[in-house]
């Protein structure tokens, strides 16, 4: 299964026909595939582009947007703009690490989560905002994103539980 | 026939505008009336989505916090009935322009040019933009206009970058222009990083063929073939938008080669950002575009010389770029007509904060901040005292109140010590702490550092520490001097803008709320009663419900009570931790 995941990806780089600055699309697209860069993917997109593994581990750490370790199935992102931090953000922040029982940064023992904090999510006006993969929650507090994550929680149990039937 | 329209911007899908537009889609599966259903952008009220129009016979109707519930009421008693269901109607634009609804006070003060789309067409149609005008001036340039005239036009129209510096646009366009090469490029910059800005997202959600019309008719002005869109990859639907924009503008011959019947070939490509604020500074983002780390470059030579890849390039933003149809269809006359004498036109301002009306306003350059927060904003939320409004992000600064007469433009923004930047505007009150905004802007700047000027790498560091030191009460009355110095430092030797501004949030508000940092420092109080370890928590008895969860949560236990009774916390013991705000399910603890 693994080989076959790993050739999905390997595919994906056939297409790249050398147009310089493609790097950071590739590492987008190993980062889509496989939730993260891992060595391997990093191995082939050096051999395809011929840019030194090095080089490329200097462009992956640059990036906040690139991760090196596997993410949780749900990736959340905390807003601590301007807007929601004067909103309450901390707050915010510390009942979701309380919740998760992990840090920024962290992803839960079950690897159903993984939590970051974000710079601006650009929905100042229903601050403060969280972002929860591609979906964006407004105007929370402590409360509801207790009951907002509580859901999700939900969710994925349900699945784990289809998936095993 | 009607038309509705329910507000799909990111804000709108935030407050549940998703659950709406899948009400309706039902509703109207099971009941069809005479109406079609469409998408649209944000049109500036935010505070009030999500937000659904109704239009017929020339009037439009906007309907706020349409909740599924509220949906199917406006259904059957409008759509179907034709009755206009005053209580939840924010906006009414009757025939002939007379407005009338809770929200007119909002809309009225506005110029709307950048905005002219945003909210009343459908941005995945390019029918709707073509049905508004869109690429007449794209026609006009491409067909009527030689590139020396296209330049002048922009020149007159006093167009300044509305990214954050206001340089001259047609001037700018002029350079690029005049330095010859065999390639040349043009560059949208949609890496909107400066926290509290949000125009520029709504304007690629709201109307994103405006930016690619812009795109097309700078290129033809500098004689480039293509453009590069750099975009956050925090906002996923303003990319999958402008996706679709591009596919379709393609497909209708206003990208690709031979445009419009011309000789003049133009595309465009979107490159997604991979989360590093440097990189809205013009050098590094072509370094990102270029796949390397995104890092400043040193200028000269500058991007009109060489930029990316070393080639001739003009970069402007988002908001820049949506201007210039209209200007082009318009007139330079016509835009040079709003604003200030060298400020001209309109900006687009992110009113956040503590105003009531968080949202987007566009309104001529020189409105007062007071006019902006207190008119179109509708004043502080909960009628508590305004005190500063924070300009520019993090390259900019905090404005007191009494400097809130100072006109919004170019030339009296910096006299304050802040900046114009991109438009964010973020209001505080009362209980907004000036030292731990200092702070806050200081935890941003120094993580998003890239590392190359060590006074911008470690000074912001240093300020860092000063400033946590304060906003936890250890602050000794040298950290004063030694914010001032280590802001002198950091501004002259960084080379890029971000170390260059990096200190001006701690400079304006040590200018202006010199006494907020003697409070912190010498008498170890917080007077917004902001700061976590210089205030006193309390439970709030009418809310507490005695569910005993803050108590288990509590390090110390310093909470007690009885189950279902109310909790009350033992000051003595309190570590100020913020562990009982932060667990409790009522929000019913609160500082003090």
């Amino acid at each position: 299964m693994a080989d076959q995941h790993d050739a999905d990806f390997t595919f994906r780089l056939w297409r790249y026909d050398g147009e310089p600055g493609e790097l950071i699309p590739l590492l987008q697209s190993a980062q889509e595939h496989f939730g993260y860069i891992p060595r391997r993917a990093l191995k082939y997109i050096s051999s395809v582009t011929n840019v030194p593994e090095s080089t490329i581990y200097g462009v992956i750490t640059f990036y906040s947007q690139f991760r090196l370790q596997p993410m949780g199935q749900h990736v959340i992102r905390v807003c601590a703009g301007t807007a929601c931090h004067v909103a309450g953000a901390t707050n915010l922040i510390d009942a979701v690490q309380d919740e998760l029982g992990i840090e920024v940064g962290g992803t839960t023992a079950d690897g159903v989560f993984t939590l970051f904090t974000v710079a601006c999510l650009g929905c100042c006006s229903l601050a403060p905002v969280m972002m929860v993969d591609d979906e964006t929650h407004g105007r929370l507090s402590p409360a509801t994103v207790r009951k907002i994550l509580r859901g999700y929680r939900r969710q994925a149990a349900k699945q784990a539980v289809a998936e095993q039937v | 026939m009607s038309k509705i329209y329910v507000g799909m911007g990111t804000c709108g899908l935030s407050a549940g505008a998703r659950d709406t537009y899948d009400t309706l889609k039902k509703l109207m599966g099971e009941a069809p009336a005479k109406a079609d259903l469409h998408i649209t952008g944000c049109i500036g009220m935010c505070y009030r989505e999500p937000l659904v129009e109704i239009r017929d016979n020339g009037t439009r109707v906007i309907y706020g916090e349409v909740t599924p519930e509220r949906a199917e009421e406006i259904y059957k008693r409008h759509v179907q009935n034709r009755e206009i269901i005053d209580e939840y109607v924010v906006l009414h634009e009757k025939v002939g322009g007379e407005l009338a609804g809770s929200e007119t006070d909002f809309i009225a003060p506005q110029e709307r040019i950048v905005l002219r789309n945003c909210g009343t067409i459908d941005p995945e149609s390019i029918a709707d933009y073509e049905a508004a005008g869109g690429y007449q001036g794209l026609r006009k340039a491409l067909l009527n206009m030689t590139s020396e005239e296209i330049i002048a036009e922009v020149k007159a129209s006093g167009l300044r970058g509305r990214g954050g510096a206001g340089f001259p646009t047609g001037l700018k366009w002029s350079f690029a222009a005049g330095n010859p090469s065999n390639r040349k490029f043009v560059v949208c910059n949609a890496d909107e990083g400066d926290p509290g800005a949000f125009m520029d997202r709504s304007v690629l959600e709201g109307d994103p063929h405006a930016v690619l019309e812009g795109m097309i008719i700078c290129g033809r002005a500098i004689g480039a073939d293509f453009g590069y869109i750099y975009c956050r990859a925090e906002y996923p639907l303003a990319i999958k938008r402008l996706n679709i924009a591009i596919a379709s503008a393609r497909e209708k011959g206003y990208l690709g080669k031979h445009i419009l019947g011309t000789e003049f070939n133009f595309d465009v490509k979107i490159k997604q950002g991979a989360g590093a604020f440097v990189c809205g500074e013009e050098t590094a983002l072509f370094a990102s575009i270029e796949g390397e780390r995104g890092m400043p470059r040193i200028r000269p030579p500058f991007p009109a010389e060489k930029g990316l890849w070393q080639k001739p390039t003009n970069n402007n933003n988002v908001e820049t770029y949506a201007n210039v149809p209209w200007i082009i269809t318009r007139g330079a006359k016509a835009y040079a007509a709003y604003g200030t004498e060298k400020s001209r036109g309109t900006k687009v301002f992110a009113l956040a904060g503590k105003v009531r009306h968080g949202g987007l306003a566009e309104v001529p350059m020189g409105m007062s901040i007071r006019d902006l927060v207190f008119k179109v904003g509708g004043g502080i939320k909960q009628d508590k005292r305004f005190k500063a409004v924070q300009m520019g992000g993090p390259s900019g600064g905090c404005i007191p109140e009494h400097l809130a007469d100072t006109p919004v433009d170019f030339e009296n923004i910096p006299q304050t010590g802040a900046i114009m930047g991109s438009g964010g505007m973020v209001v505080m009150d009362e209980t907004t702490c000036m030292v731990d905004i200092a702070r806050f802007f200081l935890d941003f700047t120094q993580a998003e550092s890239c590392g190359k000027c060590t006074f911008c790498r470690i000074g912001t560091l240093r300020m860092l520490e000063v400033l946590e030191r304060i906003t936890r009460g250890e602050g000794v009355p040298e950290d004063i001097e030694t914010l001032r110095q280590l802001s002198v430092q950091i501004k002259e030797s960084s080379l890029c803008g971000l170390g260059q501004t990096a200190p001006n949030p701690v400079l304006t508000t040590l200018k202006y709320f010199l006494d907020e940092y003697r409070a912190h420092i010498e008498d170890k109080k917080c007077p917004a009663k902001s700061c976590a370890a210089l205030v006193d928590y309390f439970i709030d008895p009418e809310k507490c419900v005695g569910c005993t969860v803050c108590a288990k949560n509590c390090p110390v236990d310093a909470i007690s009570g009885q189950p279902k009774q109310v909790h009350v916390i033992d000051q003595g013991k309190c570590v100020k931790c913020g562990k009982c705000i932060s667990s409790c399910n009522f929000d019913a603890v609160y500082k003090d």
